[in-house]
């Protein structure tokens, strides 16, 4: 009893340590000046425009990852023409962005798509630049959030099998209605928790898009790459603003996670 | 609708699941496939259904070739074994969901739902969701589902496996009465052979892929037609020397014959219990097994078992006891064929001077 008691009052000083005070220090390090020191960081040029940006990024890689998560996992589920050899191995690749280092994903698109490459010269002469621009930065947090999706939805269409959709078709419904009115009620709250999860996750991605982008300020610049730039800089009053604005994002997307999550248990 | 089958395969990799079956059913009838689990039957029923692609051979409804028309073209109903009920809708919305596929009007669905809920006694429960149901009103369900845009065939995939014992035998003269009154073409699958006996007009009995035999239940339990529906049926003993019992001696030696007899050929009873007493044999008693309206009874007669039923009426026998049996046929196989031999002792050899 006494050992139990001395572990969770353990745990819990970690959890204030490792998590608490840090946005403690984070919420008063913004406001060291004042309000108006925290405006003035925040309504800076370079702060604006790289908030624009992530919010850009988060928009553009939710709506892609989500189409094709959902896509991908049907496929990797259901199809029949694909042969089980084929499924397990891609079910592997999707796995591959958590298990290589974003730095790493960051790096492999500009040595694919860099300036220096033929792709990158071939799309360069076309007026396309790709990385140290809005295209590669995408594509980088893409690769970042991949499996999020996928991994939500699988598990999911799995369990809920075919026979749902089979006694569908035997209704007369063909595989569109099928989807909108059988299988996405189903996997809805998954799908919700995985874009939680993506918005999360590609809010907050920064080795990936740090190599990638080459963060220029009021070009490619990030939130988290400009509080990156900020403490190199010694600006700490800005760093800390921008972070408490990344922070309270993410305890909103916290919440609507456990709400999410709740709801999918339900079903 | 009239269904034929012309030498239908399906194969699954290296397993042949379905070999070579061909078969006719006439419309209106109630046909259940039986045989062991894993022998093919639901395979031909998802064939049947289009869920399934088969390897070769052809399906015909109503004389038109269906194999390339998809599960939503084939005007059929479908009830799975484990109903696939869509589980997000409640009992309303699962019954009206063929009707609104086909985009019919609201106060047309309204009605027939209406209908089905109160033909498969729903009533009341139209706003419950699946979760809600007990196992017997999510397969009425189910079946009123599949009944809702008005299928030419009904196919049942194990309909009563998930079902508990005592509310499977009322859920089954339910479904036939139903079946019977709407009259149309109906294809169960089941493995329980008193199940299969109960309700279909005709069987098929299904194993290893291969269709063994098609025929109203008692053909099919009359005349037998290979080893495999013989023993399958009923509770057959395999006897492997036959000539030992009395009026069997002719049987030949020589071609590997080998019997079925089945509990209901045999008859047992103390000596003097048994009326022909010139065509019984000694027997021994070996176990007796209360059944609850009557006593198995495992009996050894050289080295050999055979299983038998014995009234709760009649005296009492007892492990170990001596007792006269009379076998009054036996099915008769090997290799090449199989027949049915009545035993000849039966016979009086005199009855013109008694």
């Amino acid at each position: 009893m006494m050992m139990r008691r001395l572990w969770i009052t353990l745990t819990y000083i970690v959890v204030s340590l490792l998590l608490l005070l840090p946005l403690y220090k984070i919420f008063t390090g913004a406001w060291a000046d004042g309000l108006s020191g925290f405006m003035d960081a925040l309504l800076r040029a370079q702060s604006l425009h790289a908030l624009k940006m992530t919010g850009l990024i988060v928009i553009i890689v939710t709506v892609i990852n989500t189409l094709f998560g959902v896509m991908l996992s049907i496929y990797l589920v259901r199809a029949t023409w694909l042969s089980p050899l084929v499924k397990r191995l891609s079910n592997s690749i999707v796995d591959l962005p958590f298990a290589v280092s974003p730095v790493i994903g960051g790096l492999m698109i500009v040595l694919l798509l860099g300036p220096n490459t033929v792709l990158g010269t071939m799309l360069g002469n076309v007026g396309v630049s790709i990385v140290y621009a809005l295209p590669g930065m995408v594509l980088a947090t893409l690769f970042v959030t991949f499996p999020i999706m996928v991994r939500e939805v699988m598990p999911v269409l799995q369990e809920i099998g075919d026979q749902q959709e089979q006694a569908a078709s035997t209704l007369g419904a063909y595989s569109w209605y099928t989807f909108w009115k059988v299988t996405w009620p189903n996997i809805r709250f998954a799908v919700m928790y995985g874009v939680v999860l993506t918005v999360a996750r590609s809010l907050g991605e920064f080795g990936a898009v740090l190599v990638v982008s080459g963060n220029i300020i009021n070009k490619t610049q990030t939130a988290t790459t400009l509080v990156y730039q900020d403490v190199e800089n010694f600006n700490v009053v800005a760093a800390n603003g921008i972070a408490l604005v990344l922070a309270a994002f993410s305890i909103m997307l916290l919440l609507l996670m456990e709400w999410t999550k709740k709801r999918k248990e339900v079903h | 609708m009239h269904i034929e089958v012309k030498n239908l395969n399906k194969e699954f990799g290296s397993f042949h699941a379905v070999q070579d079956v061909s078969f006719e059913i006439e419309k209106g009838k109630l046909i259940g496939f039986l045989g062991p689990s894993g022998g093919g039957k639901t395979s031909i029923l998802r064939m049947l259904a289009g869920l399934e692609t088969p390897t070769s051979g052809d399906i015909y409804f109503h004389g038109k070739r269906v194999n390339d028309l998809p599960p939503q073209e084939r005007g059929i109903g479908f009830v799975f074994q484990n109903y696939a009920l869509f589980k997000h809708m409640t009992v309303f919305d699962n019954i009206a969901f063929g009707l609104k596929v086909k985009k019919q009007n609201k106060a047309f669905i309204k009605e027939r739902v209406q209908y089905l809920v109160e033909l498969t006694g729903l009533k009341g429960f139209e706003h419950r969701y699946p979760h809600q149901l007990s196992g017997g009103q999510r397969q009425r369900v189910a079946f009123a589902r599949a009944l809702a845009p008005e299928p030419q065939l009904l196919l049942l995939d194990e309909p009563f496996a998930a079902i508990d014992a005592k509310i499977r035998t009322e859920l089954r003269t339910w479904l036939k009465d139903m079946i019977g009154e709407l009259g149309i073409t109906s294809i169960f699958v089941t493995h329980d052979q008193e199940e299969a006996i109960e309700v279909a007009d005709e069987i098929m009995i299904i194993s290893k892929g291969k269709l063994e035999q098609k025929g109203t239940p008692w053909e099919i339990y009359k005349h037998p037609q290979t080893p495999f529906v013989a023993s399958f049926i009923g509770e057959s003993s395999l006897i492997e020397r036959i000539q030992c019992f009395k009026g069997f001696e002719d049987v030949a030696t020589s071609s590997g014959i080998k019997a079925l007899i089945r509990p209901e050929y045999v008859e047992v009873g103390k000596s003097g219990e048994i009326v022909l007493a010139s065509a019984t044999m000694d027997a021994a008693v070996k176990h007796l097994h209360f059944r609850g309206s009557e006593w198995m009874i495992e009996l050894e007669i050289e080295g050999q078992r055979l299983i038998t039923y014995r009234s709760l009426e009649k005296e009492v026998l007892h492990p170990g006891e001596k007792v006269k049996v009379l076998i009054h046929r036996a099915y008769l196989f090997n290799e090449e064929k199989s027949w049915i031999m009545e035993n000849p002792l039966k016979v009086d050899p005199l009855p013109i001077y008694i």
